[in-house]
């Protein structure tokens, strides 16, 4: 048993239903108690889709679980078939109609419907979203996917796009920036999957070369299904960020037997000029910590190093089945990853980190606006500003330009940060002043508090001289708080039991080596 | 001032009190009741709920909340895994271990609920014992009560049913020398709650109880000089438990808009025995300003055509305020549970022949909807959009539970829910198509 104040991700079924939701023709039978449809509204209303997902439930009650369930499955079932007249169905349980054990895909199976129908195990107490995800498309694929296609006759230029579904981050218009890319390139787009694909696409998966794979956390299993049945490659490098995106489309273009040079050499990214530009000097050594799903987390570690000059000083993810790839990523960062899923951990994280820029989801927002420190939200659990109204991809060139644009967005510009510097004491540009492009809310207050927490390494407590709390007073507050530590960190090694003006210099020397 | 009473429902005039009802069985697009954790909490302080149930539990409240919007809530889940249904783990050690950690967290909690769910229900899972258990570990401290919102017993609104029934059930008892008082029953926002305070004051009613209370350990006590007036329609459990403990309903239709109040507040005062002049004084000025308040809604919404969909119990009294007060025409009244002896005035005041509708199809229902294409309709969160992008109007229904409704000077706000996504469409005009 576990205690779960907020959760990053769903259950299973409802990973089931991103998928029902992302296609069309397909529709979901969902066997579970009265209270479920709620998730409706997560795609009707986050995502503010115009049409109720495509899922039946079968909303069973105290009174129903005395009688006949599975009569009410069966009903469900049919009723859904005669009305909504799909291609394919994938029936399955929600959490508690897991534990009365009805059988949804056995009582289906004996209505003998004349379409598919694809029974669905998802192991509520166990697994949860992304997993159910990636298991339902799994499924969807392993029973519709023509294993026939010929594979000679198979355009080599030709790939499927796999893993964008509905309620995903970015997902609609990294699906554009993609298929624009693979355009330039000369590749045709054969099928992408599970978005806006029909089970009858869904068969004919066999007749492109090879396939992109967008989000390991969905595709992975049935690329690699497919990877291994019809001999389809898959690709290996997620296109998030400038060097991702080269990788990517070197990648692509081997596969397909192009040349990918013209589009390596066109200059569609402004971000490499603009984080060269000497207004970026200032990101040079931000402390950034960075959580998300594991394909955002990882593809933000290398932007946020390779391309913007940060100092990653967290990384982590809620997708556990990510786990050894994050540990990698972590190491060679000299971090060590923080893997959970509790919410309450990663707060504590980003405390004793000490970022200046949080990169997360929605969660970390709010660890965020609580610790008075810059976000940028990069990964789902989406919230319903994750689905602009503008084109606003992750994805490709157009993606790297977007984020650029979005993480930085919430730092202090450049010139107005040596401004800040210059003009500290100046009542305008006092410490509480928000950037000035972000309005004129007041600042949260500083997390000093959190900041003076005891760190397991300095048992000795040091407390600081009047003056030199004032001097420490003197520093922006962006990096007061690195001040305060590293002076406290100094001090307790050295056993020094009051910091004076001197130990703030030397400290300041000590670090500045 | 001359007080708009309709006449007392008489035979022939009854309004919808016998009115059959419409039942199909079908997919029920309703909350369950744990959703009323999203407003519990925020109105009683000091206050925990912790839902025993699953990562399904978890994210419906999550979802349901907006993706949160307080900082630490007093909400939680305990969820359970494989391991305790395996029994691999002892369950009420799990739970007393989670109970105990969350406790230590949040030392300003003073009364924690153990709130059923549907798994917890299925598996039969003991909570009541589960509460003494825990109550005896953390008293004086902490008192811990439980209850069920799972969405096998309970749809949405009766999850704060369940809740104020434990809360009346733990009550204490009234002493030997008690006069009569007044409890009102059913939570309101804050604001509402002092507004109707101040009109029971000033009738001369000053021995008035809320349930819920805005102290987690304020007392409550119920006896049989208990009269109680309920403030929402959905608690027909709490309601059973009042009356086992010898409090007496006052009957009265419920209170939104200006006659609604003003005949819910008058049930109240004739039941104390307060003079009409004393009632009129009262009430007099409230009266006006919800008249005033609601004149420009009314005249947008006069004779438009409304349907509910079943959502919040709340559909009956809002359908007697939107016509009678407002002059809407009512397609469907849907709700999920019809409780007709506390409805009755409501239902007394509906037109004759109105279809009632109880339970769902949702299917059948949206088809109803569609033919009969009315100019507003009231519905949840997941039909909304997709209704809107077909072309019809619509009102979430969540807001009406969410937003203070009730009392005169709420009258204009609750009036406006209606009228503003009419003045919506009409300022957007054309955009959507072309």
């Amino acid at each position: 048993m576990q205690l779960t104040v907020w959760t990053y991700e769903g259950p299973p079924h409802v990973g089931a239903m991103r998928i029902a939701t992302a296609m069309k023709g397909l529709h979901y039978v969902l066997h579970a108690p009265q209270g479920d449809t709620y998730a409706d509204l997560l795609f009707t209303m986050i995502e503010r889709r115009n049409a109720r997902p495509p899922v039946t439930y079968t909303t069973f009650q105290a009174r129903d679980l005395g009688g006949d369930t599975a009569e009410l499955f069966k009903t469900s079932c049919f009723d859904a078939y005669e009305r909504f007249m799909p291609e394919a169905m994938i029936v399955g349980a929600s959490c508690t109609a897991e534990l009365i054990q009805d059988d949804p895909g056995g009582l289906a199976k004996a209505l003998a419907l004349p379409i598919p129908v694809i029974p669905l195990e998802l192991p509520s107490y166990q697994k949860k979203e992304n997993w159910g995800a990636a298991e339902t498309f799994y499924r969807i694929v392993r029973e519709l996917a023509r294993g026939d296609g010929d594979r000679a006759t198979r355009n080599p230029k030709s790939c499927n796009i796999l893993g964008p579904t509905a309620l995903g981050f970015r997902h609609r218009d990294d699906v554009v920036e993609i298929k624009r890319l693979l355009g330039a390139l000369g590749i045709t787009v054969n099928v992408v999957a599970p978005l806006d694909a029909r089970p009858s696409d869904i068969a004919r998966l066999g007749d492109a070369a090879f396939n992109v794979v967008l989000y390991p956390e969905i595709a992975e299993p049935a690329a690699r299904y497919l990877a291994k049945t019809l001999g389809q490659p898959m690709t290996t490098f997620v296109p998030i960020g400038v060097h991702a995106t080269r990788d990517f489309i070197r990648e692509v273009a081997e596969l397909a037997g192009v040349n990918p040079d013209d589009v390596l050499n066109d200059r569609q990214s402004r971000l490499p000029w603009y984080s060269a530009s000497v207004d970026s000097t200032y990101l040079t050594g931000k402390r950034v910590f960075i959580f998300g799903d594991a394909t955002h987390a990882l593809a933000a570690a290398r932007i946020a190093k390779q391309e913007l000059g940060f100092d990653v000083v967290g990384l982590g993810t809620f997708s556990r089945e990510f786990a050894r790839p994050m540990r990698e990523a972590a190491a060679a960062l000299g971090l060590e990853a923080l893997i959970t899923d509790d919410y309450l951990d990663v707060e504590k994280a980003i405390i004793d980190a000490q970022p200046e820029l949080i990169l997360g989801t929605q969660m970390e927002r709010h660890i965020a606006k609580r610790l008075g420190l810059p976000c940028a939200v990069i990964s789902a659990p989406v919230h319903v500003q994750d689905f602009p109204a503008r084109h606003s991809p992750q994805m490709g060139f157009e993606g790297a330009n977007v984020i650029f644009d979005t993480w930085v967005h919430p730092l202090m510009m450049g010139l107005e940060e040596h401004l800040l510097a210059m003009f500290r004491n100046d009542h305008e540009f006092h410490d509480g002043a928000a950037p000035s492009h972000l309005g004129h809310a007041p600042r949260a207050p500083e997390p000093e508090a959190v900041q003076t927490a005891p760190s397991e390494k300095a048992p000795i407590i040091t407390g600081w001289a009047a003056d030199a709390e004032k001097e420490l007073n003197k520093i922006p507050f962006f990096v007061r708080g690195k001040a305060r530590r590293n002076t406290e960190r100094y001090a307790a090694e050295r056993g020094v039991p009051l910091i004076t003006i001197e130990t703030l210099y030397d400290a300041k020397a000590h670090f500045s080596r | 001032m001359n007080l708009p009473f309709r006449p007392s429902p008489n035979g022939n005039d009854r309004g919808c009190t016998d009115q059959q009802t419409l039942k199909q069985r079908g997919q029920h697009e309703v909350f369950c009741g744990l959703t009323s954790i999203v407003w519990l909490h925020r109105k009683i302080e000091n206050a925990f709920f912790l839902v025993v149930g699953s990562r399904t539990c978890a994210h419906l409240i999550q979802s349901a909340a907006g993706v949160m919007i307080f900082a630490e809530p007093r909400f939680g889940t305990a969820i359970i895994d494989e391991r305790d249904l395996a029994g691999l783990a002892d369950i009420d050690d799990e739970l007393d271990s989670v109970v105990g950690r969350l406790l230590e967290r949040r030392p300003d909690i003073e009364l924690l609920f153990l709130v059923g769910s549907c798994p917890s229900e299925v598996i039969k899972l003991d909570l009541k014992r589960a509460a003494q258990r825990l109550s005896k570990l953390h008293m004086p401290k902490v008192r811990v009560l439980n209850y069920s919102g799972s969405g096998i017993e309970t749809t949405f609104t009766q999850g704060e049913d369940a809740c104020l029934s434990a809360l009346a059930a733990e009550g204490q008892t009234e002493t030997q020398n008690a006069s009569d008082h007044l409890v009102v029953v059913g939570a309101l926002a804050d604001i509402v709650e002092d507004q109707f305070r101040r009109l029971f004051s000033e009738m001369g009613i000053d021995n008035v109880t809320f349930l819920p209370a805005k102290k987690a350990n304020a007392p409550l006590i119920i006896g049989s000089k208990t009269k109680y007036l309920l403030a929402q329609p959905f608690l027909g459990d709490t309601a059973r438990v009042l009356e086992d403990r010898g409090a007496k309903r006052i009957t009265a239709p419920f209170p939104l808009g200006a006659e609604g109040t003003t005949a819910w507040l008058k049930a109240a005062a004739q039941s104390f025995g307060v003079s009409e002049e004393k009632f009129e004084s009262a009430t007099a000025a409230g009266h006006r300003r919800a008249l005033i308040a609601m004149e420009a809604h009314r005249d947008a919404l006069q004779g438009k055509r409304i349907f509910f969909f079943p959502d919040s119990q709340l559909e009956v009294p809002l359908a007697r305020f939107v016509s009678e007060e407002l002059g809407m025409r009512l397609v469907e009244v849907g709700t999920p549970y019809l409780h007709r002896a506390h409805l009755s005035e409501d239902l007394a005041r509906l037109p004759a022949g109105t279809l009632l509708s109880e339970g769902q199809d949702v299917e059948r229902q949206l088809d109803r909807c569609r033919a009969e294409d009315p100019d507003l309709v009231v519905c949840g969160l997941g039909l909304a959009n997709p209704l809107e992008a077909e072309g019809m109007t619509t009102k979430w229904s969540i807001e009406l539970v969410f937003t203070p409704i009730q009392g005169y000077d709420q009258a204009g706000d609750l009036a406006r829910l209606f009228s503003r996504p009419l003045d919506r469409r009409t300022r957007l005009g054309g955009l959507l198509c072309n």
